[in-house]
């Protein structure tokens, strides 16, 4: 079948640029932003540096101690320095970022599904469920969060299998401080997605998804949940800085990550 | 009114269970508080049996938290620890005023705490007070000239302090003005303690050790605050009132801190509300670092010795002035904006 040529005859001008992509369009905006293409390559150097330092130093020599050496001011051989026990900080720094690194983005995934799911059944459901569901966010809301972070991570501590992935190994305590971490922060996250649960459970296009017979759990994840995301992906960014704080401070105070395993926390520990 | 706070306490009443409950469970798991009751020397097993007898932790998790929480002297407990159950509990429970007793030091928790809470609220409401009173001069300055070089300047300054962690700070604070000071033979600053020993628990010794900390904590804070200030200036000196109050042809000064500081005094005033009770846990980490001797080290030296009743108690505390203190902002916002009703 042929279409005839002459079909419906378009405005010059809206042809003369083809349309943007939601992709370009999202590119333009961000160069166009200069504090988040700042912080974007602040981003990838730090990647750069902790995942591409690795072609530099072995692990082997970030972990090997030669108290013979122990304090050097930066020199060439150590640009950062040596520790304690003599071992090279910057060799220490770039596998310690590593696991920083990985600590505040997994920890950050964990603490982002427990607040959708919390806020999202409590928001959606309503009724006996919310309460509950508020009532134990609000009672962690109000201890301190060093406090349950201290507390969770003795809980944990104990004989702790060091683990091995990609032919190397870490300290158990890695997960842990993780799982803690993921379990001590999602109330806000929790709260911001009920809120809008709240709100948009009411809207239209959700009485239309259910007129048309479309299922709980569907509604949930494919027509409101995709529209929390914008508040969602503000505060997961922020947490990923805390994680790696947190991770620090209860490691600067010996319940964290376990030597000899370096993070940018186990750094501080004079020891 | 009354009314609304007598609601808010009792709202308060299941989630203050709730978070004892959840809290203690945790604490069960912490470790064996009699591994470490023998000092150096192992603990007998006979002995170490008598001991969880006595202690009452061979009971059931539930039945502990009963009589932590409502006390045991309605029913028989094992006092000699031979097995069997022969005269009355002492213990009242936490709700009767009764924190129980420290399993290390075997003093009673409330002594233990009291102690150290003078201490930890000296350090925490000074560095809480030059936060609040630096954070207003700067947010006031920063919001009055926006985009000012000094605001940019100060901008990129603050938010360098507010991504340190904490004890980057104290320990580069320590080592500028108490090891380099001391070298170029300048009058140093002292790095632990809360006195020198053989001067005295003195004011001016307290004050003086208080500096090093005092600042350390501050620079952290100061950047939330700060900034928290900026935003609701500006907000509030965009308002009509303000037009108004500069049209009219008021002196500036008159302006900002009659006109528009007050309104936006509230939000201030909330968050400042809301940061107080936290300040009763302490700077664990802060305190920690600088052999303060308050309530933050009191909870880890205990944690780590798997004292239930006194790590119980400081959280408690913390939990219940949070509670008590969420209620009085509330209550304080209303009184300071009279929009505001919560009949």
């Amino acid at each position: 079948m042929t279409v005839p040529s002459l079909s419906i005859p378009q405005p010059a001008d809206d042809l003369a640029t083809p349309p943007l992509t939601l992709r370009q369009l999202g590119w333009l905006r961000f160069r166009r932003h200069k504090m988040a293409l700042f912080g974007g390559v602040l981003l990838i150097l730090l990647l750069v540096f902790s995942f591409g330092g690795a072609f530099v130093y072995t692990e082997k020599y970030a972990n090997f101690n030669d108290t013979s050496r122990r304090l050097q001011a930066p020199s060439a051989e150590h640009p950062f320095g040596t520790d304690p026990i003599g071992r090279d900080i910057l060799a220490r720094t770039i596998y310690g970022g590593q696991i920083s690194l990985f600590i505040g983005f997994v920890a950050v995934l964990i603490e982002t599904v427990l607040g959708i799911l919390v806020g999202a059944l409590a928001g959606y459901y309503g009724g006996a469920l919310d309460a509950i569901l508020m009532r134990f966010t609000e009672a962690l809301l109000i201890i301190p969060t060093i406090f349950l972070l201290l507390v969770m991570a003795k809980f944990f501590a104990g004989n702790i299998p060091e683990i091995h992935i990609g032919g190397r190994t870490f300290s158990g305590s890695v997960i842990v401080i993780i799982v803690i971490i993921g379990a001590t922060s999602w109330m806000y996250l929790a709260r911001i997605v009920r809120a809008e649960f709240l709100s948009l459970k009411e809207s239209e296009f959700i009485l239309a998804a259910r007129a048309t017979g479309t299922s709980n759990s569907e509604i949930i994840f494919f027509h409101i949940l995709p529209n929390t995301f914008a508040p969602v992906i503000v505060s997961s960014t922020l947490s990923v800085a805390n994680a790696i704080l947190a991770e620090a401070y209860i490691s600067f105070l010996g319940l964290g990550v376990q030597q000899p395993t370096a993070t940018w926390g186990i750094c501080w520990i004079p020891r | 009114m009354f009314q609304y706070i007598l609601k808010r306490l009792l709202q308060g009443i299941p989630l203050l269970l709730i978070v004892s409950l959840t809290l203690f469970l945790l604490m069960m798991k912490v470790g064996d508080p009699i591994a470490t009751m023998g000092g150096r020397s192992v603990t007998r097993p006979a002995d170490r049996e008598r001991l969880t007898r006595q202690l009452g932790l061979d009971k059931p998790l539930l039945v502990q938290y009963l009589y932590w929480l409502i006390g045991n002297d309605w029913t028989q407990v094992d006092s000699d620890g031979d097995g069997v159950p022969d005269k009355n509990g002492n213990r009242l429970g936490i709700l009767r005023g009764d924190f129980g007793t420290s399993l290390v030091t075997k003093r009673p928790v409330t002594e233990l705490i009291g102690e150290r809470i003078p201490n930890t609220l000296i350090l925490m409401v000074a560095s809480e007070v030059v936060t609040v009173a630096f954070a207003l001069i700067l947010g006031i300055y920063s919001a009055l000239r926006q985009y000012s070089t000094l605001d940019n300047i100060l901008t990129a300054l603050l938010f360098i302090g507010y991504s340190m962690p904490i004890f980057f700070v104290s320990l580069m604070s320590m080592y500028i003005f108490a090891v380099l000071f001391k070298q170029w033979g300048l009058p140093y600053l002292p790095t632990v303690g809360m006195f020198d020993p053989q001067v005295g628990k003195t004011f001016s010794q307290v004050l003086w050790h208080m500096v090093l900390p005092v600042m350390s904590l501050s620079v952290i804070y100061f950047a939330g605050y700060s900034r928290y200030i900026r935003s609701t200036m500006l907000e509030v000196m965009n308002q009509d009132y303000v037009r108004t109050a500069k049209s009219k042809g008021l002196p500036r000064r008159q302006v900002v801190y009659i006109h528009a500081l007050k309104n936006a005094s509230l939000p201030i005033v909330t968050l400042v509300g809301l940061d107080l009770p936290f300040l009763l846990g302490g700077a664990v980490v802060t305190e920690r670092i600088f052999a303060w001797p308050g309530m933050g080290r009191l909870f880890l030296d205990h944690l780590s010795r798997a004292d239930v009743s006194v790590v119980m108690g400081i959280m408690m505390m913390v939990a219940v002035a949070v509670v008590v203190f969420q209620i009085i902002t509330d209550v304080f916002y209303a009184w300071l904006d009279p929009r505001i009703r919560y009949d």
